[in-house]
C-alpha cells in the first residue's frame, strides 16, 4: 500500500514541478496546490498505513492509526490554505496592476538589473 | 518565572492582537508597538541573564514531559539571538515612525511587524521540529504581507517570486519532517538527536541532512539557492528591508547551525564537506555581486549573502573555536546589517535615489550621517576595534587550526571585497561634489539618523566590549560543540 502511495505522491510532485515551470501564473498556483497535496499525502503514508481504528478512544479498538501525522497534516493544510488564498489574491492584484499573467512579461528594471 | 523563555513570543503576540483593534488610530499603534517591543527587549535581556546564571531554560508546554509535548528551549544561542532580534526590531520600529508613511500605517503595518517578531523569536526558541515549521510560516506569512504592503508594481512582481520560492521550500520542509518522522519516530529535537546517535546516522539520515540543507538554504540564501534574494529584497521600503536583511536569512542560518550541530554530527566527512563548499561558493558569489553594482541597496544585499557564507563556513569546520566565531559573527552581522540598511535608507531619503552615480557630497550638509556611515562600514569589514574583527579572527583561527586553509583564506580575502564595496558607497555617496537634493528635509533625516545611531553604538560596543560578552558567546558555542548539554537540559535524564 505504501509503495502505491509513494508512486502516486511521485506523480503529484512531477505534475507540480511541471506546472510550476510554466509561464501562466494560474498554472503555477495550481502547481503549488498539487505540491502541498503531495506533501500531505506523503506525511500520511510515510508513517505507515497499517489497518487500525480511527484515533478515537470511544472505538475501544486493540490498534489505532497513528494520530500524530494526522495532526501535523491538519496544521499543514490550514497553513497552505492561508498561503494559497493570499497568493491567489496577490495574483489577481498583479493581473490588475501589471496587466498580464505571463511571468515572462513580469519583468522590470528595478529589481532585476 | 518558569514561563520566561516564552515571554519574548507572547508579548509581541498579544501586542499584535491588540493592535489589530486600533486599525486607524496611528498614534495608538505607535505607542503600543513601541512599548510592547521595549517590553520584549527587557524580557529577553532578563532571559539572557537567567540562562547565563542557571543554565539552559526549558518550558514544557501544557506540562507534558519532554518528548511528548512541545518544549520551548532557551539555550544561550537562542537567548542571544532573541535579544538581538528584539533590539533590532525596536530601533527599526522607531525608524519606521517617520519613514513608512500613512498609507502603509493605516493598513496594519505595526501588527504585522509584531507578528514577524513572534515568528522569528519563536523559531529561535522552539525545541520541536514541526513547531519550527509553524514558526517559519508565521514569520514568512508576515514577511509576505510586509513585502507587498503598499502594492507598487515592483513589490507585486517580486512578492510573486518570493512567495513561490517559499511555498516550495515549505513543502520540502514538510516532506523532510515526514521522512525524519518515519525514520526516527519523534519530533522533539533533543529526542531526535538521541535516536540518531543510537543509529549512528545511516545513509538515509545523510540524505535527510542534505535535504534539510536545501530547505534551510532556500530560507537563508546559500550558494545555488540565493537567486530569489537580490530581487525580492530590493522591492520593500527601507525599514522592512532592514528587518528582512537582519532577521529572515539569519533564521535559516540558525536552523542550519542547530540541525548540523545537534542532529547530523556523526558523518561530518560528507555533510559538512558539502556545507563547507557551499559556504565558500556563497562567499564568492556574494563578493562578485557586492563589487559589481552601483546601487547602494544592491551592494548591501549581496553583503548579506557574503555574511551567510562566512557564518556557515565556521559551522562546517565544527571546531569549538570556529563555532564561537560563527556565533559571535552571527550576532554582529544582524546588528550591523540592520544599521547599514537604515543608514543607507537615510541617504536614499535625502537624495531620492539609490543610484550611487547620482549621489555625492552628503558630508557637507550631513556630517553626522557621513561619519556614522564610515564607522558602520569599518565595523562591517572587521577593522580591529570594532565588532566584525573578533568574529572573523576566531573563524579564521579556527579554520586554520582545522587545516581548512582555502576557506580561512577566502574569509580574509572576502573582507577586502566587503570593505571595497562599502567604501565605494562612502567615497561616491558621502564624499565628492555636493548635488541638489529634493528628498526629505534635514529635520526628518536627523530623526531617522537618530534612531539608527544607537544600533551603530551597539555594534561598536559589541566589539570594544568583547571581553564582557565573551562568556555569553562561549556558553552558546559550548552547547553547540557538545549536544549532550542541550539533550540533558531538555530530556532531564
Amino acid at each position: 500500500m505504501e509503495i502505491l502511495m509513494a508512486i502516486v505522491v511521485g506523480i503529484l510532485f512531477t505534475s507540480a514541478v511541471y506546472l510550476m515551470l510554466s509561464k501562466s501564473l494560474l498554472r503555477i498556483i495550481i502547481g503549488t496546490s498539487l505540491l502541498s497535496h503531495g506533501a500531505h499525502l506523503l506525511l500520511l503514508s510515510i508513517s505507515g498505513l497499517k489497518a487500525g481504528a480511527p484515533p478515537l478512544l470511544g472505538e475501544h479498538a486493540a490498534d489505532y492509526a497513528d494520530p500524530l501525522p494526522q495532526a501535523l497534516i491538519l496544521t499543514a493544510i490550514v497553513i497552505s490554505f492561508g498561503v494559497t488564498s493570499f497568493f491567489l489574491v496577490l495574483a489577481y492584484r498583479a493581473y490588475q496592476e501589471l496587466g498580464t499573467d505571463n511571468v515572462d512579461q513580469m519583468r522590470g528594471n528595478e529589481g532585476n538589473d | 518565572m518558569i514561563n520566561l523563555p516564552i515571554l519574548p513570543i507572547l508579548i509581541p503576540l498579544f501586542a499584535a492582537i491588540i493592535l489589530m483593534f486600533f486599525g486607524k488610530n496611528i498614534t495608538m499603534q505607535k505607542w503600543i508597538g513601541a512599548i510592547a517591543t521595549a517590553g520584549t527587549v527587557a524580557a529577553s535581556i532578563v532571559l539572557v541573564n537567567v540562562v547565563h546564571t542557571e543554565g539552559i531554560q526549558t518550558v514544557d508546554l501544557g506540562s507534558w514531559k519532554a518528548p511528548f509535548g512541545i518544549t520551548m528551549v532557551s539555550d544561550m544561542l537562542s537567548a542571544l539571538l532573541v535579544t538581538t532580534t528584539s533590539i533590532i526590531t525596536f530601533f527599526v520600529l522607531l525608524y519606521s515612525f517617520r519613514s513608512i508613511g500613512k498609507d502603509r500605517e493605516r493598513f496594519y503595518f505595526y501588527p504585522v511587524v509584531q507578528f514577524l517578531l513572534v515568528g522569528v523569536n519563536g523559531a529561535f526558541t522552539t525545541g520541536d521540529i514541526f513547531n519550527l515549521f509553524v514558526f517559519f510560516e508565521v514569520m514568512l506569512m508576515s514577511s509576505y504581507v510586509l513585502l507587498v504592503l503598499g502594492g507598487t508594481k515592483v513589490q507585486l512582481r517580486e512578492s510573486i517570486k518570493y512567495i513561490l520560492v517559499n511555498i516550495i521550500s515549505s513543502a520540502l520542509f514538510v516532506v523532510m519532517v515526514a521522512y525524519l518522522y518515519s525514520v526516527i519516530g519523534s519530533l522533539n529535537m533533543a529526542d531526535i538527536s538521541v535516536k540518531i546517535a543510537e543509529f549512528d546516522q545511516p545513509g538515509i539520515l545523510t540524505v535527510i541532512a542534505v535535504m534539510f540543507l536545501v530547505v534551510y538554504g532556500l530560507k537563508g540564501a546559500i550558494f545555488p539557492l540565493y537567486f530569489w534574494l537580490p530581487g525580492s529584497y530590493y522591492a520593500p521600503p527601507t525599514p522592512v528591508l532592514a528587518l528582512f536583511g537582519a532577521l529572515l536569512t539569519k533564521v535559516g542560518v540558525y536552523s542550519i547551525i542547530r540541525t548540523y550541530t545537534l542532529f547530523f554530527y556523526h558523518d561530518t566527512g560528507y555533510t559538512h564537506t558539502i556545507l563547507a563548499w557551499l559556504a565558500i561558493l556563497t562567499i564568492v558569489v556574494g563578493c562578485i555581486g557586492a563589487i559589481a553594482y552601483w546601487d547602494v541597496k544592491k551592494i548591501l544585499i549581496y553583503n548579506i549573502i557574503i555574511a551567510v557564507g562566512v557564518i556557515l563556513f565556521g559551522v562546517s569546520v565544527m571546531s569549538p573555536e570556529s563555532l564561537e566565531g560563527s556565533v559571535y559573527y552571527l550576532i554582529h552581522d544582524m546588528i550591523i546589517k540592520a544599521a547599514l540598511f537604515l543608514l543607507v535608507g537615510v541617504m536614499i531619503a535625502i537624495t531620492g535615489t539609490s543610484n550611487l552615480r547620482k549621489m555625492g557630497g552628503l558630508i557637507k550638509d550631513y556630517p553626522w550621517l557621513g561619519w556614522t556611515f564610515l564607522i558602520a562600514t569599518l565595523t562591517l569589514a572587521g577593522i580591529p576595534p570594532f565588532s566584525g574583527f573578533i568574529g572573523k579572527l576566531l573563524l579564521v583561527r579556527g579554520s586554520f587550526a582545522a587545516e581548512a586553509y582555502l576557506g580561512g583564506g577566502l574569509i580574509l580575502l572576502s573582507s577586502l571585497f566587503v570593505l571595497y564595496s562599502v567604501i565605494k558607497i562612502f567615497l561616491n555617496g558621502v564624499w565628492g561634489v555636493p548635488k541638489e537634493y529634493n528628498g526629505s528635509n534635514k529635520h526628518n533625516a536627523f530623526y531617522l539618523w537618530g534612531s539608527t545611531v544607537f544600533l551603530v553604538i551597539l555594534a561598536v560596543a559589541y566589539g570594544v566590549g568583547a571581553e564582557a560578552v565573551r562568556p555569553l558567546i562561549s556558553q552558546a558555542s559550548e552547547a553547540l560543540s557538545d549536544p549532550g548539554i542541550y539533550i540533558q537540559a531538555v530530556l532531564k535524564e
